[in-house]
C-alpha cells in the first residue's frame, strides 16, 4: 500500500497570461483511476490480505488508488 | 428484498468539531453525483437491462445505500452537538432554520434533491455509459470533498468511499463488456 508514488496521476501548466490577476498554481493535476487500463479483469488477479481489503476498500491490489490532496504543501 | 446489517460498510470517525464539513458532505449525500442519486438510478435500471447484468447494478445500487449510510453518519456526527451560531458560522443558518439540525437531502449550495439528476433510457449502453460517468463524478466529488478537508479521520472514510467508486467504475465498463460480446453465437465466414 504505497501512498508516495502512484502511477494514476496526470499534470499539465495551465496558460498563463500577462495579466491574470492572482498568482500562478504551476501544476494542475488530473486522477486517471486504474479502471481506464484494465479493461475485463483477468483470472489470478492479485490480493490484499483480508484485513488489507477491508481497510483500502478493495480486494484487489492492482485497483487500489490512494488518494490525497495534491495541493497540500 | 433485503436484509439489513445493523453496522456501517466501513467506521464512521470524525475527530474534528468542524460543521463546515457537515456542508461539503451534503454534496454526497443529496448531490446529483451523490449516493441517492447513484443508489436510485441503478436499483430503477435494472428492470429494463440484459439479464446478464441486472444482479451487478442490484448489488452496487444497495452498496450505494451502505454508503449514503456512512454518510448520514458523517453529517450528523459533525453538526449534532452544534449550536445555532455555529451552525451560522459553518454556513448551515439557512439549513438550521428549515431543518434544525435534521439531515435532508440538499446539495452543499442548499439545492434539494430532484429525480432530474437521473436517468434511465431504456438503451443498455446509455444507461451503463452514464452509470460510469456517476461513478467518475463521484470519485471526483470524493477527491474535491478531501481537498477541502483536514479531518485525517473523516478523509480515511472518505477514502474508502472514494476507492469503491474506482471499483464500481470498473464493473460497469465490464458490464458493458459482458453486453457486447457475442460469443456463444456461432459466426460463419
Amino acid at each position: 500500500m504505497t501512498h508516495e508514488k502512484t502511477p494514476f496521476r496526470r499534470s499539465f501548466t495551465p496558460f498563463r497570461g500577462l495579466y491574470d490577476p492572482c498568482p500562478p498554481l504551476l501544476k494542475k493535476t488530473y486522477v486517471v483511476p486504474p479502471n481506464l487500463f484494465i479493461g475485463f479483469q483477468p483470472p489470478d488477479f492479485p490480493q490484499f490480505s483480508a484485513i488489507d481489503a477491508l481497510k483500502t476498500g478493495t480486494l484487489w491490489t492492482p485497483f487500489y488508488d490512494y488518494y490525497d490532496n495534491p495541493y497540500k504543501k | 428484498m433485503w436484509t439489513y446489517e445493523k453496522k456501517l460498510m466501513y467506521p464512521v470517525k470524525v475527530s474534528t468539531c468542524n460543521p463546515t464539513l457537515a456542508k461539503y458532505l451534503m454534496e454526497q449525500y443529496g448531490g446529483a453525483d451523490g449516493e441517492l442519486a447513484a443508489a436510485l438510478r441503478y436499483l430503477n435500471q435494472r428492470y429494463t437491462i440484459p439479464d446478464k447484468v441486472i444482479g451487478l447494478l442490484t448489488d452496487i445500487g444497495t452498496e450505494e445505500f451502505a454508503h449514503l449510510e456512512m454518510i448520514a453518519t458523517m453529517i450528523y456526527k459533525l453538526t449534532k452537538d452544534a449550536t445555532p451560531e455555529q451552525l451560522r458560522k459553518a454556513g448551515l443558518a439557512e439549513h438550521y432554520v428549515s431543518h434544525d439540525s435534521a439531515l435532508f437531502y440538499n446539495n452543499a449550495a442548499g439545492v434539494p434533491f430532484t429525480a432530474a439528476y437521473i436517468q434511465a433510457k431504456g438503451d443498455p449502453i446509455a444507461d451503463l455509459y452514464e452509470d460510469i460517468a456517476a461513478e467518475e463524478k463521484a470519485r471526483a466529488t470524493y477527491q474535491w470533498i478531501i481537498d477541502q478537508s483536514d479531518d485525517p479521520d473523516l478523509n480515511d472514510g472518505l477514502r474508502f468511499l472514494r476507492e469503491r467508486e474506482i471499483v464500481h467504475s470498473q464493473r460497469f465498463r465490464e458490464a458493458v463488456e459482458i453486453i457486447s460480446e457475442d460469443r456463444d453465437q456461432k459466426k460463419v465466414f
